[in-house]
């Protein structure tokens, strides 16, 4: 028994030691970090430990700005992405024709560099000195006025910013809910059919109960990387995110340590924390309500 | 538990009905599967009577549950009409013909409990037709009690066994109380002593509901034993309609001869001439038709009688008791794969012995058929 128990610590040391050194130590030193405080990176010294740090980065208004910016990006995109994606997978999973075109289509996204899907973007929505963007455009054919989304009003920004991050997480919401449609069993629509139930309720009742794993693991996801959100936000509004108001918390842990005000890791470490407490509380919230309607 | 009035009895569906099936053909045109058309259901014309039970019987892919799924409405003919009780219902939608159907895996909503999966149907209602919550309720426990799985009703499917999921099935199928009943291959997926006794079930709960009742199976002996009339098809060609044993005791061609039966009808290669058929040179049976030439010439294995005196000489293989069947394995140089399979009786084995064994033979377990076409050639005793 013993010398069996030795075997298996002896296959798990290599995972154990490169989890260790690589996600267990920087997450401790994240959080011993977040308490020292005056934490100085050059001579590696502090003055304290309390809660200073946390109490610095819920009063700076960058780190506030930060915090609604990634919020509003969160309630926005996750339920629209999320039902876009399930509308469309349901258009695919009902069409024959060109069903392979369309699927490839909607996966090219997912496969773009987000550095070229930003160009996209600037080509519809920045402003230059030559033109107003194809949205403009559109908006003057209509009789509008030119906005400018990239450096004009926030609710602008902000429109922009859903955008592009509904069009970048939604290819592969889209793949994977397609494959889990198709997997539903035919006969459940059959039988379905048989007791002349309507679209609606069989859409209700029978596809999503079907399909509700996937979708709970889609929003899981959704919502943790939506928390998570920083290099779209880089590729439309470049790097002085803070200047533009559209910094997410990730964007503000980044410039916390290297950005122009950076080299203070003992902000950085506090503001990850305060992250991971939200997206911890965040799943929680969704694990709970998952335990009543998802149906495995 | 209240006692609501609806649930006292067991009622018959609200109209008995015969199901006509008139020129029925489906043709699937040709897909990446399929490079040419197939005609799934060659030009079925059948009128199945009402409030019996019915087995939709052939080799697999021969186009039974097409068949099913064309009388259901899931599937449109390509021509040909269906009526149900004198009502043309081709061009009705699956659930405006009144019928309840139980798939071959059942699909049960795995979601739901047995309750609500016994509801589902009711619930699509709309309207008048549809009944209060307390009287859907008394109508699924109703149907619940016939099929025996009351105790059940808040399990869900993943925590019942194969045959109580066919029970639940059938409850959900019937608790509409539609004028027809599908059961597409109702018992391919439960293990042998459960498809015995899910069998008889079947039996019982459609004549206590008198339910007009088609179901769809590839196994002879399932369909032999419950139904009241059998319906034989072979790649989409309709073979022979009649009461399992008529069709046993009268098969029309040879594939119906080889397809019921077990063990299978031995079958011999023949001649006719001068109207005695002839297996080598053995008179085996006599026939006015007119047919001369190769024949094949079927023996059902319980048309052999063992006897020193018999007509027929073969070479003995073995003897195989299993429980009360005795079965003797011969051969015989002209017999299809070289040998062939009688059942006997255990006292008759007293007439056999060494390495030959004679046989007489019942003439009525005989049956010629014209071995290319396979068109029953008839025969008379003699």
């Amino acid at each position: 028994m013993k010398n069996s128990n030795f075997k298996a610590w002896l296959f798990l040391l290599p995972a154990i030691a490169f989890l260790g050194v690589f996600m267990l130590y920087p997450l401790i030193d994240v959080l011993i970090y977040s308490f020292e405080e005056g934490y100085n990176s050059a001579s590696q010294s502090y003055w304290g430990i309390g809660f200073y740090n946390y109490s610095y980065v819920l009063r700076d208004p960058y780190f506030i700005q930060a915090l609604k910016n990634t919020i509003i990006l969160v309630i926005i995109t996750v339920p629209l992405s999320t039902g876009l994606a399930l509308l469309i997978s349901l258009g695919l999973n009902s069409i024959k024709a060109l069903k392979n075109l369309f699927q490839t289509v909607y996966f090219l996204p997912y496969v773009t560099n987000t550095i070229a899907v930003g160009l996209v973007f600037m080509i519809l929505f920045k402003k230059t000195a030559y033109t107003d963007g194809m949205i403009n455009l559109l908006i003057n054919w209509f009789g509008g006025q030119s906005v400018d989304f990239i450096e004009g009003p926030y609710w602008a920004k902000m429109m922009v910013m859903c955008i592009y991050t509904i069009w970048i997480v939604m290819p592969f919401k889209v793949l994977i809910l397609t494959g889990s449609l198709a997997s539903v069993n035919k006969n459940y629509y059959n039988a379905a059919k048989i007791d002349g139930t309507s679209k609606f309720r069989t859409f209700t009742r029978i596809t999503v109960p079907m399909i509700s794993p996937m979708l709970f693991y889609l929003i899981i996801t959704g919502f943790i990387g939506a928390f998570k959100a920083y290099s779209d936000e880089v590729a439309l509004f470049g790097t002085n995110l803070n200047a533009a108001g559209m910094n997410t918390i990730v964007g503000y842990i980044y410039d916390m340590l290297y950005g122009n005000s950076g080299g203070y890791p003992s902000y950085a470490a506090a503001a990850a924390l305060i992250l991971f407490i939200i997206v911890l509380t965040i799943t929680s919230i969704n694990l709970a309500i998952s335990k009543k309607n998802i149906h495995y | 538990m209240a006692v609501f009035p609806a649930a006292a009895s067991v009622h018959p569906p609200r109209f008995l009905m015969n199901i006509v099936l008139k020129d029925l053909t489906k043709i699937f045109p040709k897909s990446s599967r399929n490079k040419s058309p197939v005609t799934a259901v060659d030009n079925f014309n059948i009128e199945i009577p009402d409030g019996k039970l019915v087995g939709l019987l052939g080799p697999s892919g021969c186009g039974k549950s097409t068949a099913l799924n064309l009388i259901s409405g899931l599937e449109k003919p390509t021509h040909g009409r269906i009526f149900f009780g004198g009502t043309d219902v081709t061009d009705l939608p699956p659930e405006r013909r009144g019928v309840g159907m139980v798939f071959q895996n059942y699909a049960l909503y795995p979601h739901l409990s047995v309750l609500q999966n016994i509801l589902f149907p009711m619930q699509n209602l709309k309207g008048k037709e549809r009944p209060s919550k307390e009287e859907m309720i008394a109508r699924a426990e109703e149907a619940a009690r016939l099929v025996q799985i009351s105790e059940l009703m808040d399990r869900r499917p993943g925590e019942l066994s194969g045959g109580q999921q066919q029970r639940v099935a059938i409850a959900r199928a019937i608790v509409k109380k539609p004028g027809v009943l599908l059961l597409d291959e109702p018992l391919s997926n439960l293990d042998a002593r459960l498809r015995l006794q899910t069998r008889e079930e079947i039996r019982r709960i459609q004549n206590e509901t008198k339910i007009t009742t088609v179901f769809v199976t590839h196994d002879q002996e399932e369909a032999m034993s419950i139904s009241d009339l059998i319906i034989l098809m072979e790649s989409g060609v309709l073979n022979q309609v009649g009461k399992p044993q008529d069709v046993y005791d009268y098969p029309a061609n040879m594939f119906v001869s080889k397809f019921l039966g077990t063990p299978p009808i031995n079958i011999f290669k023949g001649t006719v001439k001068d109207g005695t058929v002839y297996i080598g040179d053995v008179p085996a049976a006599h026939t006015d038709s007119g047919f001369e030439g190769e024949a094949a010439v079927g023996i059902r294995p319980e048309g052999f009688i063992p006897d020193r005196n018999g007509i027929l000489s073969c070479g003995l293989s073995r003897v195989e008791v299993m429980g009360r069947d005795t079965s003797i394995v011969f051969t015989h140089p002209q017999a299809e794969s070289g040998s062939g399979r009688a059942i006997v009786s255990s006292e008759s084995l007293s007439e056999v012995s060494g390495t030959t064994v004679c046989f007489s033979l019942k003439s009525s377990k005989i049956h010629v058929f014209d071995p290319v076409t396979g068109v029953k050639i008839e025969t008379r005793p003699g």
